[in-house]
C-alpha cells in the first residue's frame, strides 16, 4: 500500500543547527489497517507524515502509493488520495465559510472548480445526511460559520471533510490532542467508524498509549528517527508499550494517562 | 451643500470601485497589497494614453481594467515566484509603475478635457451607480462560485484549499490581478472625472481604501448579513461625505490628507473603545470580581 523507502532528511544542513531526522529509513504501510505512530516529541513522526503529505521534500528515498512513485507530484496533488487531519481543529476548514459551503467546497476535491455556482441546493440533503452521521447537529446549522463551532465540533468536521472522497491513504496527526478527554474520546470513535465503514488505509499519530492501541490494528515506536518497535496491537499491552517507551530514557517518562 | 452632497457621492463612488478592489486584497485574501499607490494613477495614465490613441471612452475604460491586472501579475511574481515578502513585493510593483506612469505619455500630468469621457451626455452620478451596481454584482457573484470560495478559503486557510487539491497560489494571483484591475479602473474614472491624470493621484490611495473598509465594518457592525461589497461601498461614501463636510466647514482642502488620517483615527478608536465592548469588559470584571 504505502512504501517509504530509504528515506533520508535533515534539516538546516550545512550550518550549526544541522539536525537529521532520518537515515535509509524504510516503513511498509498494510492496505486497510490502521497503524498508530507513537514516539517522543522530536522523533520525526510529523516530518514523516509532512514527507508523505509532500508539504516537505526528503533529500533522498522514495514514496510509493499503491504501486505509484508520488515524489514527483506536489502537495495540492497527492491531496488527491492523501487525507490529512491535523492537530489544530482550525487547519482543516475554512473558519469565515459556514459548514454548509465548507462541506460543498470538499465535496468538489479532486474535481475542477469552475464558474458555477458552489451551492447546489439539491445536494443539501445528502450533506446533512452525511453531518448526521456525526451526532453533533451540525446538519442543523448548516449556515453556521465554522469559525462559532467547538473544538471538537470543527475537528469532526474536518475529519469528514478529510473523508468525504475516501482517500487511498489517511493521516491524522495528534488529531485529538487538543481537545477535553470526553470530545477526544468522542472524535476518536467517529474516526475509528468513518475508517472501517470506508476501509480507509490509516496512520495516526498518537502521545495517548491507550487510544493508539485501542484504534490501531498495528503499532509503530520511533526515535530519533528510527523505527524501534513494530507490533500488532493484540500482541503487546498498555504496560510493555509504556515500560519500552520509558525504558528509552528521553523526555518525561509517559503515563497510562497520557 | 447640494453640490457638496452630489459631489462627495460622485467620489464616493469612485472610489467605492477602488475600496472593492482592496477588500479582495486586504480582506479577503489577507495579502497587503501595496502595489494600489501605483496602479489608481496607472489606470489614470492608461486611460489618457487610450483616449488620446483613439479609442471610445468605455473601450479606454474598460482597457484600463484589463491592463490593471498586469500589475496584480507583477506583484504576485515578485512575492510569490520570488519569495520576496508581500508588502516590499507591493510597494516595488507601486515604484516601477511610477516610472511606467511617466513614461506612458511622457508627462505627469495629461490635461483630458480635449477628449470626450463616459460621463458625456449624462450626469456622472448616472453613470458611476451603474458602474459600481455592475462592479458589484460582477465580485457578488464571482464570489458564491467554486473558484470565488476558494479565493476567500485561500485567506482563511491555504492548508485547506491545498487539502482540496488546488494550488492555493493560482487564487492568489487571482485576486491581486482582479484587485489591481478594480483600482485601475477607478483610477480611469478619477481621471474622467476631475478632467486630468496626475502622478500624485495614488499618493496616499491606499489609506482610502482601507478607510473605506473599517468604516464600512464600523457603521454596519450588526448587519453581518451584508456582503463585503456593499460594506466598501457604504464605506466610501461615508468617508468621502465626512472628508468633504471638513472642507465644506471651513478647512482648507490642503488639510484633506490630514482630515482623512483623523476620520480613520476616529473610526478605529471607536472600534477600541465600543461602549458595548467596554460594557461587556466591565462586567466581566464584576463577574471575576464575584467569583475572586
Amino acid at each position: 500500500m504505502l512504501n517509504v523507502r530509504n528515506l533520508s532528511k535533515t534539516f538546516n544542513p550545512g550550518t550549526n543547527y544541522e539536525l537529521r531526522i532520518f537515515n535509509e529509513f524504510n516503513l511498509h504501510i498494510n492496505k486497510g489497517e490502521c497503524t498508530g505512530i507513537l514516539g517522543a516529541n522530536g522523533c520525526g513522526k510529523t516530518t514523516l507524515f509532512n514527507i508523505i503529505s509532500g508539504a516537505i521534500r526528503q533529500e533522498k528515498g522514495l514514496i510509493i502509493l499503491n504501486g505509484k512513485n508520488i515524489d514527483n507530484l506536489k502537495e495540492n496533488e497527492r491531496a488527491r488520495f492523501i487525507g490529512r487531519v491535523h492537530q489544530n481543529p482550525s487547519a482543516g476548514v475554512s473558519p469565515s465559510l459556514t459548514i454548509l459551503e465548507n462541506i460543498s467546497l470538499s465535496d468538489k476535491k479532486c474535481q475542477k472548480f469552475t464558474l458555477r455556482k458552489l451551492i447546489n441546493k439539491h445536494k443539501t440533503e445528502a450533506y446533512k445526511e452525511i453531518l448526521s452521521t456525526l451526532d453533533l447537529g451540525l446538519e442543523n446549522k448548516l449556515n453556521t460559520e465554522v469559525k462559532y463551532l467547538s473544538g471538537g465540533q470543527r475537528q469532526s468536521l474536518s475529519l469528514l471533510m478529510a473523508t468525504m472522497n475516501k482517500p487511498e491513504l489517511l493521516l491524522l496527526d495528534e488529531h485529538t490532542a487538543a481537545l477535553d478527554p470526553k470530545t477526544s474520546r468522542l472524535v476518536m470513535e467517529k474516526t475509528q467508524e468513518l475508517i472501517k465503514t470506508h476501509s480507509i488505509t490509516t496512520m495516526m499519530i498518537s502521545h495517548n498509549v491507550r487510544d493508539a492501541l485501542k484504534y490501531s490494528d498495528r503499532i509503530i515506536m520511533l526515535d530519533k528517527g528510527e523505527i524501534i518497535l513494530d507490533v500488532r496491537s493484540s500482541q503487546i499491552t498498555e504496560k510493555e508499550l509504556l515500560s519500552i517507551y520509558n525504558s528509552r530514557n528521553y523526555g518525561s517518562p509517559l503515563s497510562e494517562a497520557v | 451643500m447640494n453640490t457638496l452632497i452630489l459631489t462627495s457621492i460622485e467620489q464616493g463612488l469612485i472610489f467605492s470601485v477602488l475600496a472593492i478592489g482592496v477588500t479582495i486584497t486586504f480582506k479577503i485574501l489577507d495579502f497587503a497589497d501595496m502595489s494600489v499607490e501605483g496602479t489608481f494613477p496607472f489606470g489614470a495614465f492608461l486611460f489618457a494614453k487610450l483616449i488620446s490613441g483613439g479609442f471610445t471612452p468605455l473601450t479606454s475604460t474598460l482597457l484600463s481594467f484589463v491592463f490593471g491586472t498586469l500589475a496584480g501579475l507583477l506583484t504576485y511574481t515578485l512575492n510569490i515566484k520570488l519569495k520576496i515578502k508581500a508588502l516590499l513585493s507591493g510597494i516595488l510593483t507601486a515604484t516601477i509603475l511610477y516610472t511606467i506612469n511617466l513614461r506612458l505619455n511622457g508627462k505627469s500630468n495629461v490635461g483630458l478635457f480635449s477628449y470626450s469621457s463616459i460621463y458625456e451626455g449624462f450626469e456622472p452620478v448616472i453613470i458611476l451607480i451603474l458602474m459600481v451596481f455592475g462592479v458589484k454584482i460582477l465580485m457578488d457573484t464571482f464570489l458564491k462560485t467554486e473558484v470565488g470560495y476558494l479565493l476567500i478559503a485561500t485567506g482563511d486557510n491555504e492548508t485547506l484549499v491545498k487539502s482540496l487539491g488546488e494550488d492555493s497560489n493560482k487564487y492568489k494571483l487571482i485576486g491581486l490581478m482582479i484587485s489591481n484591475g478594480l483600482v485601475a479602473l477607478s483610477g480611469a474614472l478619477m481621471a474622467q472625472y476631475q478632467g486630468f491624470a496626475e502622478i500624485t493621484m495614488g499618493t496616499g490611495i491606499i489609506v482610502v481604501g482601507i478607510a473605506s473598509i473599517i468604516v464600512g465594518d464600523t457603521v454596519l457592525r450588526k448587519q453581518r448579513f451584508l456582503k463585503l461589497t456593499t460594506r466598501a461601498i457604504t464605506g466610501a461614501l461615508i468617508y468621502k461625505f465626512i472628508g468633504a463636510l471638513a472642507i465644506d466647514l471651513g478647512l482648507a482642502p490642503t488639510d484633506l490628507k490630514a482630515i482623512n488620517a483623523i476620520i480613520v483615527i476616529m473610526f478605529l478608536s471607536y472600534n477600541t473603545f465600543n461602549p458595548i465592548k467596554m460594557k461587556k469588559a466591565d462586567e466581566l470584571k464584576v463577574v471575576e470580581e464575584v467569583k475572586c
